[in-house]
């Protein structure tokens, strides 16, 4: 048992450690680049549309269409569809307010899910780049400039933006922030190696013709940001990063809901991954193919088992103590603790521990860096990889359940 | 169109290269650690041997002089490090197991001193210890009796893994008649077998309620 637990411990560490590594050198290696890419303004101005799918968003929608509507571009070549998807709230009294602007257009449908919202959008759009903005986020004023220079690379299709959690408040949204944050820079690698897996629903911008020749969004598991991405890597249809274009969004605040969120996310990610299993192991997909796929669903077995060994180290000790307590009851007192050197753990896996913790808090900080331009450190990044792993047991154990057992997985 | 696949290869160099770095480390503590055993062994060792000799010489000691010169305590703080290094390095790991022959040989050594001390007025309390591999009573009892040497610093408390393979050990358990039960406990040269709670301990040994008791006051 020892012995299989370090092994499987320390293919982990290996697994883990070289993946970021990987990353880093991709990134460093590309970051003249990235500095270039950075200080480009656009020469043109396409004309651009942006879906706000709304569904009983009543107290978040009126601050998003604002968002869009302080955007620093051209007014005549921006357009903005609000697509009520049969809200029964007062969404629909709130969006009318907008139809003051004639950049405003308003649809309403029955309810159908956010993919039926996004494609009645989308069949009334006849600008040359399409996006799409959640009614629980919006865009700082600067953000559309800076993913429009990206479209000047013809075989560019799509763009993703920088998200970020706005003013992030409590514990979870702590969490949330900085896993954001580690999101921005695996995406920037990510882009660097064209391996982008999600276009997430708050703006990313298409090129209009995506659509028109790969058809519109799906279902797809109720992540159908998950699954056009994958389709346009099916058809090796390349996405950028565009890692200064910062979007906020709120996250969840409570554990609960953080908890379905992921579940939907994860599961949709796993869905969709089956769904076009046949990129697995082809060159012609490249590092997605060959690398960033199957990492990720071995990374996910992995974890599993590292997650179960600790559990059950975790059970060996109450055992123990158990044990103790059974023979010399339940005593709270502290030795006389003397700091001797000899008992600090110093085996070869605590240095690897150091490592990978010290790696993963420098690509947060690296996320940060290049997004914001922020490299201070926050003690929320310090606790973070910990209590995220912890969290990660419930939402991949609840969402690979779902999907062993084909489970379907609602929205709310 | 993709040209950064070498970028694979370095990674695995670099992550390679933080392996090996970390083994290196693991081991050179490790080695460091057993290092500072074997040197404590030997320390308690030379201890031992001037305490013997010194008998030998005068035929008899001063009773203060000759406590001065036991050295349980040390003795204690090596056992805890042992046992903490069988955790980490594995009870079979060969090295350890020299340090543990040596550490039973140097605690039957220091009991046999101590037997020598039997008319001193602050005679310290024995209790010879014998436990055996996957024996859960002995886990047990074990708490109980780093409980009570906590409790009363004129406890000595000898311990010895009835498994190890050392002759001088097989002679002193077999003085003591003891047989597969385990744990056995020695006190007053009586053989108790099982578990024992602490109040059935201070049963046993009546003398440790009339001494120094409470672990605030540290006589030694």
């Amino acid at each position: 048992m020892d012995q299989l637990s370090n092994l499987t411990l320390y293919v982990t560490f290996f697994f883990a450690l070289y993946f970021e590594v990987f990353m880093l050198i991709n990134f460093f290696e590309k970051r003249i680049s990235i500095q270039t890419e950075e200080a480009r303004t656009p020469e043109v101005f396409p004309s651009v549309t942006i879906i706000v799918p709304v569904f009983n968003e009543e107290r978040t929608v009126t601050k998003t269409v604002f968002s869009l509507l302080k955007l620093d571009y051209p007014k005549d070549r921006l357009k903005i569809i609000i697509v009520d998807d049969g809200s029964t709230d007062s969404t629909p009294a709130i969006i009318r307010r907008f139809r003051v602007h004639r950049r405003v257009e308003i649809i309403r449908k029955p309810n159908g899910g956010k993919y039926t919202a996004l494609n009645a959008g989308l069949a009334i759009t006849n600008t040359d780049l399409v996006g799409c903005l959640d009614a629980d986020s919006f865009a700082p004023p600067d953000t559309l400039k800076k993913i429009i220079p990206y479209f000047e690379n013809e075989k560019t299709m799509a763009v993703t933006p920088a998200i970020k959690i706005h003013r992030p408040d409590g514990f979870i949204r702590h969490v949330q922030s900085n896993e954001y944050n580690l999101g921005i820079f695996m995406k920037k690698c990510f882009s660097i190696i064209g391996a982008i897996t999600v276009t997430p629903g708050p703006f990313s911008i298409f090129r209009k013709e995506v659509f028109d020749s790969l058809g519109l969004f799906h279902e797809a598991h109720n992540t159908e940001d998950l699954e056009i991405a994958m389709r346009m890597q099916k058809n090796r249809y390349k996405i950028a990063n565009a890692h200064t274009a910062v979007v906020y969004t709120t996250g969840p605040a409570t554990l609960p809901k953080l908890y379905r969120q992921r579940v939907r996310w994860i599961y949709g990610f796993l869905a969709n991954t089956i769904d076009y299993r046949s990129i697995f192991f082809k060159r012609k997909y490249g590092h997605l193919g060959l690398f960033t796929l199957p990492a990720a669903i071995a990374s996910i077995i992995l974890f599993f088992i590292s997650a179960g060994m600790i559990l059950w180290n975790i059970f060996v000790m109450v055992e123990k103590k158990i044990t103790e307590i059974q023979s010399v009851g339940l005593r709270f007192h502290w030795p006389d603790f003397q700091f001797d050197w000899f008992f600090l753990n110093t085996d070869s896996k605590t240095f690897l521990s150091v490592v990978l913790f010290a790696a993963t808090v420098s690509l947060i900080m690296y996320g940060r860096k290049i997004s914001e331009k922020k490299t201070r450190l926050s003690v929320h990044t310090l606790y973070f990889p910990f209590v995220y792993t912890l969290f990660s047991i419930l939402w991949l154990s609840r969402a690979t359940y779902a999907v062993t057992f084909s489970k379907k997985i609602g929205w709310r | 169109m993709i040209n950064n696949w070498k970028n694979y290869v370095y990674a695995f160099v670099i992550t390679v290269g933080i392996f090996v770095t970390a083994f290196y480390l693991g081991n050179y503590f490790g080695d460091r650690k057993i290092d500072e055993l074997r040197a404590t062994e030997s320390r308690i060792a030379l201890d031992i041997l001037s305490a013997e000799t010194q008998f030998a010489l005068l035929g008899e000691l001063s009773c203060p002089e000759a406590q001065n010169s036991v050295l349980s305590r040390e003795l204690d703080s090596l056992g805890e490090k042992l046992d903490y290094s069988e955790e980490k390095f594995g009870a079979d790991n060969p090295e350890v197991l020299e340090l543990k022959k040596q550490y039973s040989l140097l605690e039957i050594k220091d009991y046999m001193l101590i037997k020598k001390l039997k008319d001193c007025p602050k005679q310290p309390i024995t209790i010879l210890y014998f436990y055996a591999d996957d024996c859960p009573d002995c886990e047990k009892i074990g708490h109980v009796l780093t409980y009570l040497r906590e409790q009363y610093p004129e406890l000595r408390i000898y311990s010895f893994n009835y498994n190890l393979d050392l002759s001088a050990l097989k002679t002193l358990a077999s003085i003591h008649n003891v047989r597969e039960k385990f744990p056995v406990l020695v006190i007053k040269n009586k053989l108790h077998t099982g578990f024992k709670t602490i109040d059935e301990m201070r049963a046993l040994l009546p003398e440790l309620n009339t001494a120094t008791s409470t672990s605030a006051t540290p006589n030694d």
